[in-house]
């Protein structure tokens, strides 16, 4: 009996590590590449790892190829993405969860229906419109689309309902305004919701492709993946510098990610649960 | 008096604080998600190009013109063909495997459960963009890890992204590989979430670990099992990144998907009336089908 389950153990961890190792294959490839010298990333058979470190391509990167300025670019907007949809997220959620006003049901329900349209719908329209108020190729139009989120909206609700509504009265009869109740009672009592959406906006908005792409005319204004996409036209050749940029885009979310994965993870369950 | 005050807070429950608190959120939908949807579906009856972008004077209501040239458009049924063959397979293997995996990580003997969660999960949160980077060269012909594998076990190389009978299956592998380990993730929230005292009550009846799946895991997993194959076909209907990236739909036009049409129609040679109603016939088609997998659900949850 034991001796089955030692080799049901050994089969089961064996079966996890090829998978991994699928999952980390390409990522650890792309390291070990950005890391050669010219040309020997191509060379047969491929190389798992560099004969010397090699830190060349890092270095053109940032003082040819003005990577620093798209890292800059990126950073802004999906910092200025994420306060902005957790300010207007929370208060609607809030909202919708613990106040009431006119048609809260109905405009919940239609909001929840409205999930089902997918973002692609409304580009077109939403390019022309930026277009007529001269967002087009600035910042703000970039940011505009992911400044309030239906699901965000969602998110915050199903947390915010189970605070009880004896706490917001007593602090309503201690003379607090609304405001003040939202600011210093309910926004702390949300704060591990609030990490998990600040965690999926920042990600959401630094990985996003198309709308930077339709948006973003102005070199000066790309943010990373969109120069990555652009660079790859002209430097496709060059694997080892290819690879050097691939890294540098990816290693701001991976950060973020490993740091707070824990409210990553619980969100994407409570999203899934609920949803 | 008690009429004005009852007046007072009729109105500041319709108005008050509530409404204010959710104001900024809805206008900022309203404007940037609600109406130009509205405006897509009024677009996709004109024949809105780019001489309109010049002068809006030049629109011309079109009726269901852009939809009927739709349907005798031979590209839109080649890349509605791709999306449904990205969509059916990608789809089908992207859930399978997540599900494959969910179970070998939730398994009983498994330590450092976290590591691999971890590990497993890291393609998630990658840029897709510097996925692409470096998956076209994994795929490349002479000296991608790819052939270098098939060379390994005598086969000949692929042209991975070239071939028109690979282009689609390359770019699937890609998508599964960037996504299981979302649905991963929910199942095995799923798995946990089933009481392990109906195993222990399987166990004491004598079913095998088999049974135990067929009959327990399978059956209470099924609303989760329903809810990861909805968003995965609704995320895989979308398909756009990819092919742009990779292959710019092509060879030949077999990786060309319905997002990245609609994107040419619309951004690359301007014809904004004919691209809308791409759009919408994109939306129909992804209900169509989310309904169909609800009302599947609906009956296989009311079988006996």
């Amino acid at each position: 009996m034991n001796l089955k389950k030692l080799f049901a153990g050994i089969a089961v961890h064996a079966a996890l590590v090829v998978v991994a190792f699928f999952a980390t294959g390409p990522l650890l490839w792309m390291l070990s590449a950005s890391l050669m010298p010219d040309m020997e990333a191509t060379r047969m058979p491929p190389r798992l790892w560099p004969e010397t470190i090699n830190p060349a391509h890092y270095l053109r990167l940032f003082s040819q190829l003005n990577l620093l300025r798209y890292m800059g670019n990126s950073f802004i907007l999906a910092i200025a993405v994420t306060v902005l949809s957790l300010l207007f997220n929370s208060l609607a959620g809030y909202a919708f969860a613990k106040l009431h006003f006119a048609g809260r049901t109905a405009i919940f329900r239609g909001l929840m229906a409205a999930m089902v349209i997918p973002g692609q719908v409304a580009m077109l329209p939403l390019f022309l419109m930026l277009r007529e108020m001269g967002l087009v190729n600035t910042y703000l139009g970039v940011i505009v689309p992911g400044m309030a989120s239906i699901f965000g909206i969602f998110l915050i609700r199903q947390y915010a309902r189970s605070i009880p509504d004896a706490l917001l009265d007593a602090a309503r009869i201690d003379g607090a305004c609304e405001w003040r109740i939202y600011w210093s009672l309910v926004l702390p009592l949300c704060r591990p919701i609030l990490v998990t959406m600040a965690v999926f906006s920042f990600m959401g908005s630094w990985n996003d492709f198309m709308w930077p792409l339709i948006i973003l005319t102005d070199d000066s204004l790309y943010t990373l993946p969109v120069a990555l996409a652009s660079l790859m036209g002209e430097h496709a050749q060059d694997v080892e510098l290819m690879m050097a940029g691939a890294v540098i885009t990816l290693l701001p979310v991976m950060l973020v990610f490993l740091s707070l994965q824990r409210f990553y993870i619980q969100g994407l369950i409570l999203g899934s649960l609920k949803g | 008096m008690t009429r004005v005050s009852a007046r007072f807070a009729w109105c500041k429950r319709r108005f008050g604080a509530g409404f204010w608190f959710a104001l900024p959120a809805l206008s900022l939908i309203a404007l940037f998600f609600f109406v130009p949807v509205l405006t897509a579906l009024a677009l996709s009856f004109t024949d809105f190009d780019i001489y309109v972008l010049g002068d809006f004077s030049t629109l011309r209501f079109v009726g269901f013109g852009n939809y009927i040239r739709i349907m005798h458009d031979p590209l839109f049924w080649l890349a509605l063909r791709n999306t449904f063959y990205f969509v059916l397979i990608g789809g089908s293997l992207s859930v399978v495997f997540s599900l494959a995996v969910a179970l070998l990580v939730n398994h009983g003997l498994v330590r450092a459960r976290g590591l691999f969660r971890t590990l497993l999960f890291l393609p998630v949160v990658t840029t897709l963009v510097a996925v692409a980077v470096v998956w076209r060269y994994l795929y490349h012909q002479r000296y991608g890890a790819f052939n270098w594998l098939l060379e390994q076990f005598g086969m000949d190389p692929i042209d991975w992204l070239g071939d028109i009978h690979w282009a689609m299956p390359a770019i699937i592998l890609m998508a599964v590989w960037k996504n299981f380990g979302f649905n991963m993730i929910i199942f095995i929230a799923g798995l946990q979430s089933i009481p392990e005292r109906l195993y222990e009550a399987a166990r004491l009846d004598g079913a095998g670990s088999w049974a135990q799946f067929r009959y327990i895991t399978l059956p209470l997993l099924f609303p989760t099992f329903l809810f990861v194959g909805v968003i995965t076909m609704i995320g895989y209907f979308q398909l756009f990144a990819e092919p742009y990236l990779m292959t710019q739909g092509g060879p030949s036009n077999h990786t060309l998907s319905l997002g990245l049409l609609m994107f040419n129609e619309g951004f690359r040679w301007w014809n904004m009336g004919y691209a809308s109603a791409l759009a919408f016939v994109l939306f129909i088609i992804i209900l169509m089908v989310t309904l169909i997998q609800a009302g599947v659900g609906k009956i296989v949850r009311t079988r006996p």
